[in-house]
């Protein structure tokens, strides 16, 4: 292959290792301050109970309940498109799946935390384990993404291990403090082909397992709900339709994310318009998929127009909450799916707006499934009420603010690209023909 | 209140060694649960199972059953327990419907707790316990009836000093943060008293029934309680669920059965 892309790919994946640049500090002030208003907030919560958030006693699940769905859900893509490229063996994965990874990461990391922003005694929250009881879905969700946790991150971690090499050259004069750190988690590598036999052999084995762990995570998370009785929530096809969600939301947030470390980084000629379409294929294909178990479980619901389901789908398509349902299922999925894939110019461009849309909607969506399934009148004469008040925006905008924080931190200690991912991807090509340009590098637009 | 010390009593626990908490737990929950339901049934041999019948032909929403309920527990004013609500049936009547606890024997609320914070004892009542619960909030999402009250803020100062522990059997005063539900008054019940809201029906519209003795009493009339049911046609709500509530209505003023 050709050094000279090599020694600039290792350049630019390194390049944000150890720099701290006016707008990386920027970067970090302003995004540490949402998150500590939103730790702030938390605490308020935490010294004066959850009667300073706008959940009562009909809808009791609400901001933090959507949120936990929602970036749990990014999370899942975000993995699953990692995993995806790798057992296609996709040859343009290389610049992609360090991004994917730590996104996924990131994302969990932040869920994670919401169910015991929810709880109403998080002091209790360690006597779980203690009283478990197997048959709740609680339960089933603790254990779930507790696994998922530990899953994801030797994920992320063991493509990692042959780039700590890389990442501890590039470290420079810092090295010195970090370098007995690097060199331990790094595990001894040396690039033996047993070792490299080894690392081939745990990432397939992490990426065939990512995808049935993340699947049962958010499997049981729609259980949360799908075992109700209440209308809207008790479907059949509520399991699917999560994972399906999940991984449209996870595919759209990659997109976003690599859109921005492309420029930030500037990885423009590493990661370009080839990336952002095959990755809108993704997109529209899920997205397609959503819509359609979507439009199943209404029709189904809607035909029969049980006593349940029926004030809640009314509010849906036509009550208090079709404005959130129009604009989620047009500006935040019909709409973005073709302007992802419609052929014409600026394809990175549309395929990060189509993302940001399909992000909001899908937020959107959750609480679309969350809300008017509490507020329903289940004693069939009342409806409930829900605003939150600035506790909850102040956490949620505080957890979404930390997610790019963990990123821009961890691609400040960490290679953004995988170098050791790329080299395999080269080597690794089967009928080696006289290429003009190695595998990972994007032509024009195709 | 007690918030910030025993958190920190959980995690120094949590620190400590898990394994050996786990092995008290487990050996002090059932011994626990045991104790309580005894106590009710020193003189019985077969305990009771309580059931209630509720006459809408009678109640006329006056709501002193709320009332009561809530003086009996010390509940603020948005905690109705016992919740009458006001029904216009499909001929455009209007009648009031008041709604405990059903006590389901199939209970969905307590399926879903993930630590076994609401539970059963022997006589069909389904209690909380709100030292153990974690405030999840599940079992508000689960129950079909929207009988459980979370206490999203302390609860009121009590009006007159208690003389014991709050207990699942008599949850006075409620625990913040945790939720909470009517449980047909067990303490008064254990003590040959009427639940509040029965005592307080001026309708004479509510009776506490025992299944076990088939009978049914309103505190001034005692009736035979399956024959009672019978004779009036008796429903119980939702019963398509399948959650067989213990508490039985009668219909009469030409409202639909499927109020649903």
């Amino acid at each position: 292959m050709d050094r000279l892309a090599r020694a600039r790919y290792v350049e630019r994946a390194v390049w944000p290792i150890g720099r701290g640049d006016r707008n990386f500090w920027i970067s970090v002030a302003i995004l540490s301050l949402a998150v500590l208003a939103g730790v702030y907030a938390w605490i308020y919560q935490l010294r004066n109970g959850l009667g300073v958030t706008g959940l009562n006693q009909k809808v009791s699940w609400g901001f933090y309940i959507i949120n936990c769905v929602f970036f749990i859900g990014i999370s899942y893509g975000g993995a699953m498109t990692s995993a995806i490229l790798r057992l296609t063996n996709a040859k343009w994965r290389a610049p992609l799946t360090r991004i994917a990874e730590a996104t996924a990461v990131a994302a969990l990391v932040v869920g994670a935390v919401y169910p015991i922003i929810d709880l109403g005694r998080p002091d209790r929250f360690l006597t779980i384990p203690l009283y478990a009881q197997v048959g709740s879905p609680i339960v089933w969700d603790l254990v779930a993404i507790s696994t998922y946790i530990v899953a994801s991150f030797v994920f992320l971690y063991l493509p990692l291990i042959p780039d700590f090499a890389v990442a501890l050259a590039a470290l420079g004069d810092r090295s010195r403090f970090l370098g007995p750190l690097y060199r331990s988690l790094s595990l001894g590598w040396r690039g033996t082909p047993a070792q490299e036999k080894a690392l081939r052999r745990g990432v397939g084995i992490m990426a065939i397992l990512i995808i049935p762990l993340a699947v049962s995570v958010h499997s049981v998370l729609a259980l949360l709900f799908a075992v109700t009785a209440r209308g809207g929530w008790h479907s059949t096809i509520f399991a699917p339709l999560f994972v399906l969600a999940a991984m449209l939301s996870g595919v759209a947030a990659v997109i976003l994310v690599v859109g921005a470390l492309r420029r930030v980084y500037g990885l423009q000629e590493f990661i370009a318009a080839k990336h952002f379409r095959y990755l809108s294929y993704l997109l529209v294909a899920l997205g397609v998929g959503y819509l359609y178990f979507m439009v199943s479980e209404y029709v189904t619901e809607g035909y029969l127009l049980e006593s349940t389901t029926t004030p809640v789908l009314e509010a849906i398509f036509t009550g208090a909450y079709a404005p959130a349902f129009w604009a989620f299922s047009v500006g935040g999925l019909i709409f973005p799916l073709i302007l992802a894939v419609a052929p014409g110019r600026f394809p990175i461009g549309r395929a990060c707006i189509a993302s940001v849309l399909v992000v909001a909607g899908m937020w959107l969506k959750r609480f679309l499934i969350v809300v008017p399934g509490m507020a329903e009148p289940i004693m069939p004469w009342d409806w409930g009420r829900y605003s939150p008040t600035w506790v909850e925006i102040t956490i949620t905008i505080g957890s979404a603010a930390a997610i790019p924080l963990i990123l821009i931190i961890f691609f400040r200690f960490f290679p953004v690209m995988s170098v050791h991912e790329m080299d395999e991807v080269e080597s690794a090509e089967p009928n080696p023909q006289p290429r003009l340009q190695p595998a990972y590098v994007g032509g024009g637009d195709d | 209140m007690a918030g910030p010390v025993s958190r920190r009593q959980v995690l120094i626990g949590g620190g400590l060694g898990a394994s050996a908490i786990v092995a008290a737990a487990a050996g002090m929950a059932p011994i626990r649960f045991e104790a309580a339901a005894e106590s009710e049934h020193v003189h019985d041999e077969k305990p009771r199972q309580w059931a209630m019948v509720i006459d809408l032909r009678k109640c006329d929403g006056c709501k002193k059953c709320t009332e009561a309920c809530q003086a009996e527990h010390e509940l603020p004013q948005s905690f109705e327990w016992i919740k009458v609500f006001q029904v216009q049936d499909k001929q455009g009547r209007m009648y009031n419907m008041p709604r405990p606890c059903f006590q389901c024997e199939n209970a969905p609320c307590l399926k879903v707790c993930p630590v076994a914070a609401t539970f059963r004892v022997k006589d069909g009542v389904v209690l909380v316990d709100q030292d153990k619960c974690i405030g999840c909030r599940m079992c508000m999402a689960a129950c079909p009836y929207g009988a459980r009250y979370f206490n999203y803020n302390e609860p009121p100062k009590p009006t007159h000093p208690f003389q014991h522990k709050a207990t699942p059997e008599h949850p006075v005063p409620q625990q913040k943060g945790t939720v909470g539900k009517c449980m047909f008054c067990v303490h008064r019940t254990a003590d040959g008293q009427l639940p509040a809201c029965v005592e307080a029906c001026g309708m004479e519209a509510i009776w506490l029934g025992d299944l076990v003795e088939d009978v049914a009493t309103n505190g001034h009339e005692t009736v035979r309680l399956s024959q009672f049911l019978t004779d009036n046609d008796a429903f119980r709500y939702k019963e398509d669920l399948g959650t067989a509530p213990r508490v039985y209505y009668i219909a009469g003023h030409g409202q639909l059965l499927d109020t649903v």
